[in-house]
């Protein structure tokens, strides 16, 4: 099956996120007061390595699976958006403990009550199509 | 090996995870992104008939939901097969700082008193709905959520998305700071 290995990508994703407690709510709360290096060994070690591996891609221009050249778009030069959307995306991180992966992989985990925050999420996704004509960006 | 995986993985661990991971979509032709798919979901709904945003085909966002789909089973291995049962090593000032706010310690992933089903009241749900919807709202506005840009974005060295991402800790420091004594 050809979507075989993005489910097995995911189930990795999921396990480190749990195994490594990414997906705690008292996690996020201990990263948002400055009291655990924990969070941000996670976002920091991933992001240093990160930029190697893009950087090693981009300076051998390493191929994907297809043969195509690895192209990683950029982001569109703005910072309303960013900014404005960033805060409201904090505050809702900070309440429900949970960015978009980690509430899946919480409702995996047994936390069934993470349903709820999805379909927040699905509306709040949905209220922002809605209204974007008439947001800054 | 079981053993070790059961542990609690260190930080650097699951950081490295996480830019294999990166990586390897990258090499299978994918963006890490992971909130795009509450868009798709949205657009299957049938969004799309209603509002020209979510009109796009779907089907070009069946990988993401596939790796959606494993991030659930990933969670249940982790509560099953791979569950030592040790509690949560919480640092001692967030133990405190929580217990001002009402909040009980109880060495689970996430606090019974807010999460569990038993804990269901009307007070909860309206913060799991309202908090939920932030992060829909705020993570489309902004382009993407955590993995989109704070791994993504700051690895491609993307200033749109450091931006992004100061936004992010703007918001969370707001919400612990400021809103959650007044919430709580």
């Amino acid at each position: 099956m050809k979507g075989l290995k993005f489910i097995l990508a995911g189930i990795v994703f999921g396990i480190t996120m749990a195994k490594s407690e990414a997906i705690s709510w008292y996690r996020i709360q201990e990263m948002f007061r400055f009291q655990s290096f924990h969070m941000y060994g996670i976002i920091g070690t991933a992001v240093v390595l990160g930029t190697l591996f893009v950087f090693l891609i981009k300076r051998f221009h390493i191929r994907d699976s297809q043969g195509n050249p690895i192209t990683l778009p950029d982001k569109d030069k703005s910072w309303t958006k960013y900014i404005l959307g960033g805060l409201i995306f904090g505050l809702g991180w900070a309440l429900t403990g949970a960015c978009p992966g980690p509430m899946f992989v919480n409702i995996g985990y047994g936390f069934v009550t993470m349903i709820i925050v999805v379909i927040g999420a699905l509306g709040g996704t949905y209220l922002y199509g809605l209204v974007r004509n008439r947001l800054p960006h | 090996m079981l053993e070790l995986l059961k542990q609690p993985w260190p930080w650097y661990t699951s950081g490295i995870a996480i830019a294999l991971i990166m990586v390897t979509l990258l090499y299978f032709g994918k963006s890490f992104g992971f909130s795009s798919n509450l868009r798709t979901m949205c657009t299957i709904a049938g969004a799309g008939k209603r509002v020209p945003f979510f009109d796009f085909d779907w089907r070009t966002q069946r990988w993401n939901l596939l790796f959606l789909t494993g991030s659930i089973i990933g969670g249940f291995v982790s509560a099953t097969l791979l569950n030592s049962g040790a509690p949560l090593q919480l640092s001692a000032a967030t133990i405190k700082d929580l217990s001002v706010l009402g909040i009980h310690f109880d060495g689970q992933l996430n606090p019974g008193q807010l999460f569990s089903v038993d804990a269901l009241s009307v007070k909860n749900v309206l913060l799991m709905l309202t908090g939920g919807m932030l992060v829909g709202f705020g993570s489309r506005y902004a382009g993407g959520c955590t993995s989109g840009h704070a791994i993504s974005g700051l690895s491609n060295l993307q200033l749109p998305s450091l931006v992004a991402v100061i936004g992010f800790f703007i918001g969370g420091l707001i919400m612990t700071h400021l809103l959650l004594p007044l919430i709580f």
